[in-house]
C-alpha cells in the first residue's frame, strides 16, 4: 500500500505548538514531534500519554527494600548471628535499626537503575541504535512534526499539504513509503 | 508558562538563539583545542602518572610506607577520602536538589558539576581501596557466598554502610549524568562534520531522536532520579560521618556529625565547583551562560553552609565542656591548643571566618575574590578532616602511646596524584563532552534569556 509521510519543519516551538493545536482541531492526527528539547504542553495536544516510569521506579524500589531486608535477615540473624558486645541479635526486629542505612541505599540503587534501564529499553536508546530523527536540525534549533497519510485517510495528500503549508512552517518534506 | 519577576536577572546573556547555544558548546569540541588545554593536560598527566606510580609502590610494598603508626592508624588516607567525597556532593546537590526546587540557574552548571562529582567520588573510592593493603581482596566487602564457611560481612558496621552508600551514590550519579548527556550527544552527532566524530557521538548518543514520547519519559526520569538522589546525597555523607560518630573515640563520638558533615560537604563541593567553573568559563568562552549571577548564587550557598559548619564547630566545643566528660573536654582543648593548634587555626579561619566576606555584595559578585576564597575553602575543608581525624587519635588514653603524624612522600604523592588524575579526567570532559546541558538551557531560553526578557 502506498503511504506518505509528511515532515513539517518549524523553527520555533511555540509556532509548532500552535500549528499542532490547529491541525488537531481540524481532525488531523499528528504521529510524532521531534524536538531538541522537551516542548512543554505538546503531549496532550498530540495525544502522548503520561509515562508510567515512576510506577516502575516504585516497584523496583520496593523490590530493593524487600531484598535488602530479607538478605540481611539471612546473613545476620539466620545464617551466622554475631554476638557483638552482647547486643540483641535474635530477631530482625531487634536488629533492624542497624540495617536501615543499607536498606535505604539498596532501595535507591534498585529504583534508580531499574527505572533507568527500563527507560533506555522503552525509548529504544541503547548503544549502537541508529538515530531516527528525520532531519539533523531537529537536535539543534528546528522542530519537526510527522504526519502519516494513512492515519488521516479522510484527507487527501493535497489537503494535508495545504493545511501544513498554512501553519507557519519553514520547510515541508514528503516521503513515499 | 512560568512567570518571571522583574527583579530576576537573565540567566543567559547576549542575543542568543537556540542555534547559538548549540554552536557555543559544539564548536570547542569540533575545533582544535587551545594551547593552554594541552599544557594543562600535560601537567595533570604528569602528576597523575606520579600518583599512579606512588599507588603502585604502595600496593607493592604495603601501607607501612605511609606515615601511620600504632596510635594513628587513620590519617591522610581517610582525610583524603572524606575530602573527595565531600567535593563529590555538589554535583548531585546542584542537579537533584535544585531541580526539585525548580532553580533554573542550575542548568548552566549542573553538567560540569556532575562530572566533577563523578571524578571526585572515583578519587575518594581509591583511598579505602588502597588502605586495604591487599587490594586484590577488595571484593571481600561485598556479601558474596564464599568458601570460608558462612563468613559474611558485618551489616552492623558503618564501614560496610559506607561501601553501599558510596557505590550507590557513584552509580546513581553516573546514570543521572549520562541520561542527561544522551540528548546532548545526539546534538553533537548531528552537528559535527568529521565522520569519525559522527560515529563516536552516534554510539554515545544511543540513537536518541528526540521524539515527543522520549522527552515525556526523559522529564519523568529526571524528576524521579532527582527525588531519589536528594535523600541519597544527604545519606551518603551522613554515613561517612557514622564511620567516626559510632566509634567511642573522644572527639569522634558526636551526634552532631551527620548534619555537620553534610553541610561541610556541600560547602567544599561548591567551592570546588567555583574553582573549576571560573577557569572553564573564561577558557571556553562560556561567559554568557555562567554569569556573575550564577557565581553569586553559589557564593550564597557557600555562606549558608559555611556558617552551619561554623555553628557546628562552636557547638562541639561547647558540648565538650558542658558534657562534663573529661576525655571529651581534653580532646577538644587539645585540638585547639595542643600541638596541632596550627591546623585548627587554619580550619577555623578558612572555613568560618573568610567565607563570611561573601556577605559583601562586591566580593560575592567578584570573580577574582570568589576564586581566591573558593581555594581557601578547599584548603580549609581538607584541614577540617585532618583535624577531626588526626587530633582525635594522636593523644591515646595512655600517655606513653601519644604520638604525632608525619606524612611520608608516599602520603604526599598519593594525595597530589589523585588531584592530578581528577584534573586530567576533568580536562578530558571539558574537551570532548557537552559542558552545558544543551537541552535544558534551550528550554529556559525564552523565559530566562536576556534577548527575550527585554522584549
Amino acid at each position: 500500500m502506498a503511504d506518505k509521510v509528511f515532515y513539517a519543519l518549524y523553527n520555533d516551538d511555540d509556532i509548532l505548538k500552535d500549528a499542532a493545536t490547529d491541525l488537531v482541531a481540524k481532525g488531523i492526527r499528528v504521529n510524532d514531534v521531534f524536538s531538541p528539547f522537551p516542548i512543554h504542553g505538546i503531549d496532550p495536544i498530540i495525544g502522548v500519554k503520561q509515562t508510567r516510569l515512576a510506577i516502575v521506579a516504585f516497584i523496583f524500589g520496593l523490590t530493593g527494600l524487600i531484598l535488602a531486608l530479607v538478605g540481611m535477615r539471612y546473613f545476620m540473624i539466620v545464617d551466622w548471628p554475631m554476638n557483638i558486645g552482647g547486643k540483641p541479635n535474635k530477631t530482625l526486629m531487634q536488629n533492624v535499626l542497624a540495617f536501615i542505612p543499607i536498606t535505604f541505599e539498596f532501595t535507591v540503587l534498585l529504583a534508580a537503575h531499574g527505572m533507568s534501564l527500563t527507560y533506555l529499553i522503552r525509548n529504544k536508546t541503547l548503544p549502537g541504535m541508529p538515530a531516527t530523527n528525520p532531519d539533523p536540525r531537529t537536535t539543534d534549533d528546528h522542530f519537526s512534526m510527522k504526519i502519516v497519510l494513512s492515519e488521516n485517510s479522510q484527507f487527501s495528500s493535497e489537503e494535508v499539504e495545504n493545511m501544513l503549508n498554512g501553519s507557519g512552517l519553514v520547510e515541508l518534506n514528503q516521503k513515499d513509503i | 508558562m512560568h512567570n518571571l519577576a522583574d527583579i530576576r536577572e537573565p540567566l543567559i546573556l547576549g542575543e542568543k538563539s537556540y542555534a547559538d547555544i548549540t554552536h557555543d558548546v559544539v564548536s570547542p569540541i569540533e575545533n582544535k583545542a587551545p594551547k593552554g588545554w594541552y599544557i594543562l593536560l600535560t601537567i595533570s598527566a604528569i602528576i597523575a602518572v606520579w600518583g599512579i606510580g606512588n599507588i603502585l609502590y604502595l600496593i607493592g610494598t604495603g601501607i607501612g610506607v605511609w606515615g601511620l603508626n600504632k596510635t594513628i592508624g587513620w590519617a591522610w588516607d581517610i582525610t583524603n577520602f572524606v575530602w573527595w567525597v565531600g567535593i563529590g556532593h555538589a554535583g548531585t546537590l546542584i542537579s537533584a536538589v535544585l531541580l526539585l526546587f525548580r532553580q533554573r540557574w542550575r542548568m548552566a552548571i549542573n553538567r560540569s558539576a556532575e562530572a566533577m562529582t563523578i571524578f571526585a567520588v572515583v578519587m575518594a573510592a581509591t583511598f579505602p581501596g588502597i588502605h586495604m593493603g591487599r587490594i586484590w581482596l577488595a571484593y571481600f566487602v561485598f556479601p558474596i557466598p564464599n568458601e570460608f564457611g558462612s563468613l559474611w560481612v558485618n551489616f552492623n558496621s558503618p564501614l560496610l554502610w559506607d561501601v553501599f552508600a558510596i557505590s550507590t551514590y557513584f552509580s546513581v550519579s553516573l546514570i543521572f549524568w549520562y541520561i542527561g548527556l544522551i540528548p546532548d550527544f545526539a546534538t553533537i552527532r548531528d552537528k559535527v562534520k568529521s565522520p569519525v566524530m559522527k560515529k563516536a557521538y552516534g554510539i554515545l548518543s544511543f540513537g536518541w531522536s528526540g521524539r515527543a514520547k522520549n522527552w515525556n519519559r526523559f522529564e519523568e526520569v529526571s524528576l524521579v532520579l532527582a527525588g531519589l538522589a536528594t535523600p541519597l546525597v544527604f545519606s551518603v555523607h551522613s554515613i561517612v560521618s557514622f564511620d567516626f560518630a559510632t566509634s567511642i573515640i573522644p572527639g569522634w563520638h558526636t551526634t552532631i556529625f551527620p548534619p555537620y558533615f553534610v553541610s561541610g560537604a556541600v560547602f567544599s563541593g561548591f567551592a570546588m565547583v567555583q574553582t573549576l567553573l571560573l577557569i572553564m568559563r573564561k577558557t571556553m568562552k562560556l561567559e554568557s551562560y555562567i554569569t556573575v549571577k550564577h557565581v553569586e548564587y553559589m557564593n550564597i550557598v557557600i555562606i549558608v553552609t559555611g556558617s552551619v559548619v561554623g555553628v557546628a564547630y562552636i557547638t562541639e566545643l561547647f558540648i565538650s565542656w558542658y558534657s562534663g566528660v573529661e576525655y571529651e573536654s581534653y580532646a577538644f582543648l587539645n585540638r585547639a591548643t595542643g600541638k596541632y593548634w596550627w591546623a585548627y587555626t587554619i580550619m577555623m579561619t578558612a572555613n568560618v571566618v573568610t567565607p563570611q566576606l561573601f556577605w559583601f555584595k562586591k566580593i560575592r559578585r567578584s570573580f577574582i575574590w570568589t576564586f581566591i576564597l573558593a581555594i581557601v575553602v578547599n584548603i580549609g575543608m581538607w584541614f577540617e578532616r585532618f583535624v577531626i581525624i588526626v587530633t582525635s587519635v594522636h593523644r591515646d588514653y595512655l600517655p606513653s602511646s601519644w604520638s604525632m603524624f608525619y606524612p611520608t612522600w608516599v602520603d604526599l604523592g598519593v594525595f597530589i596524584g589523585t588531584i592530578g588524575i581528577f584534573m586530567f579526567l576533568f580536562l578530558l570532559f571539558a574537551r570532548y563532552f557537552p559542558v552545558l546541558a544543551l537541552n535544558e538551557l534551550k528550554s529556559i531560553l525564552k523565559s530566562n534569556g536576556e534577548k527575550y526578557i527585554k522584549k
